[in-house]
C-alpha cells in the first residue's frame, strides 16, 4: 500500500519546498532585478529598489563597451570544454580500469585521489605560480585549461567511477562471448550504457570550470580572462558599481544557466533499467 | 562439432584453490549438468571452458586443439548467463544480431537468422521491443536466441532458470532440452538444482569443493552413487542415512536407502511413530521416528491413510540398500 499522505502534510511540505527554493533562488532574482536599474537607484534600500520608477538596459551596454564580453566569454567556452574533454580523455580509461579491474589498491588509489580536494587550493598558489611564471603559461588558455582539468580530474574519475560500476559485469562479459574485441565492447556496449553517466560528468565539469574563480583571477591578467575575471573587475577599489556588476553577473552565468536547463532531461534519463532482473 | 576435454585444470584465486585440478571429457552433442552445492566450483568450471576466467594450470581443448589461452570470442561457444545479461539498450533484434555483426555478417544474412531464431522461440512479435519490455521468461529466451544464432560449437549455461519463478522454470526446462534435441549441439548447463540435471542431462558431473565426485547418467547416480555425497545430492526427497548397529547388520559403517525404497507394511523389522504426514495425492511423504534408528522420511505412492501419531511398520527393499564404509566410499 502506498503511503497515505494527508492534505495537511502536503500544504505544510509544499510551502517549506517553496520557501526554501525562493530562498536559494532570491540572489539571483535580486541580480537580475538590479542588472535593470540605474547606479543610483541600485544602492537605495531595498524596498525602494523594488519600487523605483526607472528600468534600463543600459548597464548591459555599458558593461559590454567597457570591457569585450565576448573575448571573455569565449575564453570561459575553451576553458571549460577544453579541461572537461581532456580530463575526459584520462578518466574514461582510469574509471574503467578501476571498476573493471580493480586491484586491491584500487579503494586507496581513489581515496588519494580525492584527498587532493580536501587541501586548500592557496597552499599550492605559490608553486603552481612560479611553474606557470617559468613555462610562459601564465595568463595563458592552455595552461588554464591544465590547472582547471587537473583541479576536476578526482571528481570526474570518481563519478564515471560510480557510473561504470552500475553496468553489470555480466552484459559486458556476454559481449566477449559474442565475440567483441575490447574496443568493440567500449563502443558498442559500454559507452551507449554509460551515456546518462558521461553526460552528467562532461555537465558538472562544465559548470565547475565555467565558475572556478580562484586559479582563474590569479593566473591570468588580461590575455587569458575568462568571464570570472570580467565580473571581478567590476568590484574595484573605486567603488562597487552594484548595477554593473549585477549585468555583467548575469551576462556571465546565463549561458551556463541555459545549458543546464535544456541537458536536464538528457541527465536523468537512466538506460540501465531492465538489463538484469 | 563440439568436443570439450579438460586436463587437470586448476584454478586459484590467490590462496584460494577453487579448482584443485579437474579431467573432464565431454562429447559432441553431449549435454553435460554441473551440479553441486553453492560454492562448489561449478560455476567458476564453466567460466574456465567459456574464457572468461583465465586457468591457472592444465589444458582446455575445443575439438582436439589447445584453447586454453584463447580469448572467449575465439572459442566458438556461446554462453546464456543467470542474469540474462542483454543489452538494455538494443531492441531484441539488435540484441540477437549483435553476435553476427560481430561476425561481420551481412545485414540481409543477420536478418534472416535472426527471423529464424525468433521463430523457434516465439519471439516474432517481439522484436522490436527493448529488454526492459520483457516478461522474465522471454528474455530468457532472447539470451538463448542470440546464443543460436551463431551456430556455436557448444552451448554454456550459467543457472539459466534460477531467476524465473516455479512454473515458468518448468516449462522453460522443457524448451531447452527441446533445443537440444532439435539442435544435436553439446550443451554444458550449470545448476544447483538436482531436478534440473536429472531431468535434463545426459551426463551428470556432481561437483563438491572443487572436486569431481563422479560422473555418470542421471540413472547411473541415482543407482550407483559412489559416495555419501553423491548418494545425499542426487534424489529427491534425499537418501536417509542409517549407522550404528543396524549399519553393522549390513557390515556397512554406514547404510542409506531413498524414502521410495521403504515400503510400509502390516509388521516388519522397524516400527515408528509417524511425525509429519503430507498427503499430494500422487504421492504421501511420512516422516517416521523409527524406534533405535532414528527419522526416517517414508515416500508412498497414491494415497496413505496415516496422520500424525500413528504407528507404522516399515521394511526396506532389500536390494535398494547402499553400504558405505568409514570413509563414506560406496561397498560393493
Amino acid at each position: 500500500m502506498a503511503r497515505a499522505v494527508s492534505n495537511r502534510t502536503k500544504v505544510i511540505n509544499t510551502a517549506i519546498a517553496g520557501t526554501l527554493g525562493f530562498v536559494m533562488f532570491f540572489p539571483i532574482l535580486w541580480i537580475i532585478i538590479l542588472s535593470f536599474k540605474t547606479e543610483e537607484d541600485a544602492i537605495r534600500a531595498p524596498l525602494e529598489v523594488l519600487f523605483s520608477a526607472g528600468w534600463t538596459t543600459e548597464n548591459f551596454v555599458t558593461v559590454q563597451e567597457r570591457s569585450d564580453y565576448f573575448k571573455h566569454f569565449s575564453n570561459s567556452v575553451i576553458i571549460a570544454l577544453g579541461s572537461t574533454l581532456l580530463g575526459l580523455v584520462i578518466a574514461i580509461p582510469a574509471a574503467w580500469s578501476m571498476a573493471f579491474v580493480p586491484s586491491k589498491h584500487t579503494k586507496n588509489v581513489l581515496m588519494w585521489m580525492l584527498s587532493t580536494k580536501m587541501m586548500p587550493p592557496v597552499g599550492v598558489l605559490v608553486p603552481i605560480y612560479l611553474i606557470f611564471r617559468d613555462t610562459g603559461m601564465l595568463d595563458s588558455r592552455i595552461g588554464l585549461t591544465i590547472i582547471l582539468m587537473l583541479i576536476n580530474l578526482p571528481i570526474i574519475i570518481w563519478m564515471l567511477y560510480t557510473y561504470f560500476r552500475e553496468i553489470p559485469g555480466e552484459i559486458l562479459e556476454a559481449a566477449r562471448m559474442d565475440g567483441a574485441s575490447l574496443k568493440k565492447e567500449i563502443l558498442y556496449v559500454l559507452a551507449p550504457m554509460a551515456v546518462p553517466g558521461i553526460a552528467s560528468t562532461i555537465l558538472l565539469n562544465i559548470i565547475l570550470a565555467w565558475n572556478e574563480a580562484f586559479w582563474t583571477l590569479n593566473l591570468t591578467a588580461a590575455k587569458a580572462a575568462p568571464l570570472t575575471a570580467f565580473i571581478a573587475s567590476y568590484s574595484s577599489p573605486e567603488g562597487l558599481f552594484f548595477a554593473k556588476l549585477s549585468a555583467a553577473s548575469i551576462m556571465a552565468i546565463a549561458p551556463i544557466l541555459i545549458m543546464g536547463w535544456f541537458s536536464q532531461k538528457q541527465l536523468v534519463r537512466g538506460l540501465t533499467f531492465g538489463a538484469v532482473k | 562439432m563440439g568436443q570439450i576435454t579438460l586436463k587437470q585444470v586448476r584454478k586459484s584465486f590467490g590462496d584460494v584453490h577453487v579448482i584443485p585440478g579437474v579431467d573432464l571429457d565431454i562429447n559432441d552433442g553431449e549435454f553435460v549438468v554441473f551440479v553441486g552445492p553453492s560454492g562448489c566450483g561449478k560455476s567458476t568450471l564453466l567460466r574456465l571452458i567459456a574464457g572468461l576466467e583465465d586457468t591457472t594450470s592444465g589444458i582446455i581443448a575445443i575439438d582436439g586443439k589447445d584453447a586454453t589461452a584463447l580469448p572467449p570470442a575465439k572459442r566458438g561457444l556461446a554462453m546464456v548467463f543467470q542474469s540474462y545479461a542483454l543489452y538494455p539498450h538494443m531492441t531484441v533484434r539488435k540484441n540477437i544480431a549483435f553476435p553476427l555483426k560481430m561476425a561481420g555478417m551481412t545485414p540481409a544474412e543477420q536478418e534472416k537468422r535472426v527471423e529464424r531464431a525468433a521463430s523457434v522461440l516465439d519471439l516474432t512479435s517481439y522484436l522490436d521491443r527493448r529488454p526492459g519490455q520483457l516478461s522474465g521468461g522471454q528474455r530468457q529466451r532472447v539470451a538463448i536466441g542470440r546464443a543460436i544464432v551463431r551456430e556455436p560449437a557448444a552451448f554454456l549455461f550459467d543457472e539459466p532458470l534460477s531467476n524465473l519463478d516455479a512454473a515458468l522454470r518448468v516449462g522453460m526446462r522443457q524448451e531447452i532440452a527441446e533445443l537440444h534435441q532439435s539442435l544435436k549441439t553439446t550443451m554444458v548447463y550449470v545448476t544447483h538444482d538436482q531436478v534440473e540435471a536429472m531431468t535434463m542431462a545426459d551426463k551428470i558431473v556432481v561437483l563438491n569443493a572443487g572436486r569431481i565426485e563422479q560422473v555418470g547418467s542421471p540413472l547411473e547416480l541415482y543407482r550407483s552413487p559412489v559416495n555419501l555425497f553423491v548418494a545425499g545430492f542426487i534424489g529427491s526427497p534425499r537418501m536417509n542415512f542409517i549407522d550404528g548397529a543396524e549399519a553393522a547388520k549390513h557390515g556397512a559403517a554406514t547404510i542409506g536407502i531413498r524414502p521410495e525404497h521403504v515400503n510400509i507394511i502390516a509388521a516388519g523389522p522397524w516400527t515408528g511413530t509417524v511425525g509429519l504426514a503430507e498427503h499430494l495425492g500422487s504421492d504421501t511423504f511420512l516422516k517416521v521416528t523409527v524406534d533405535g534408528i532414528g527419522i526416517l522420511n517414508v515416500r508412498a505412492n497414491g494415497e496413505v491413510g496415516h496422520h500424525h501419531g500413528d504407528r507404522v511398520a516399515l521394511a526396506p527393499q532389500a536390494d535398494k540398500i547402499h553400504r558405505f564404509n568409514r570413509d563414506g566410499r560406496s561397498i560393493t
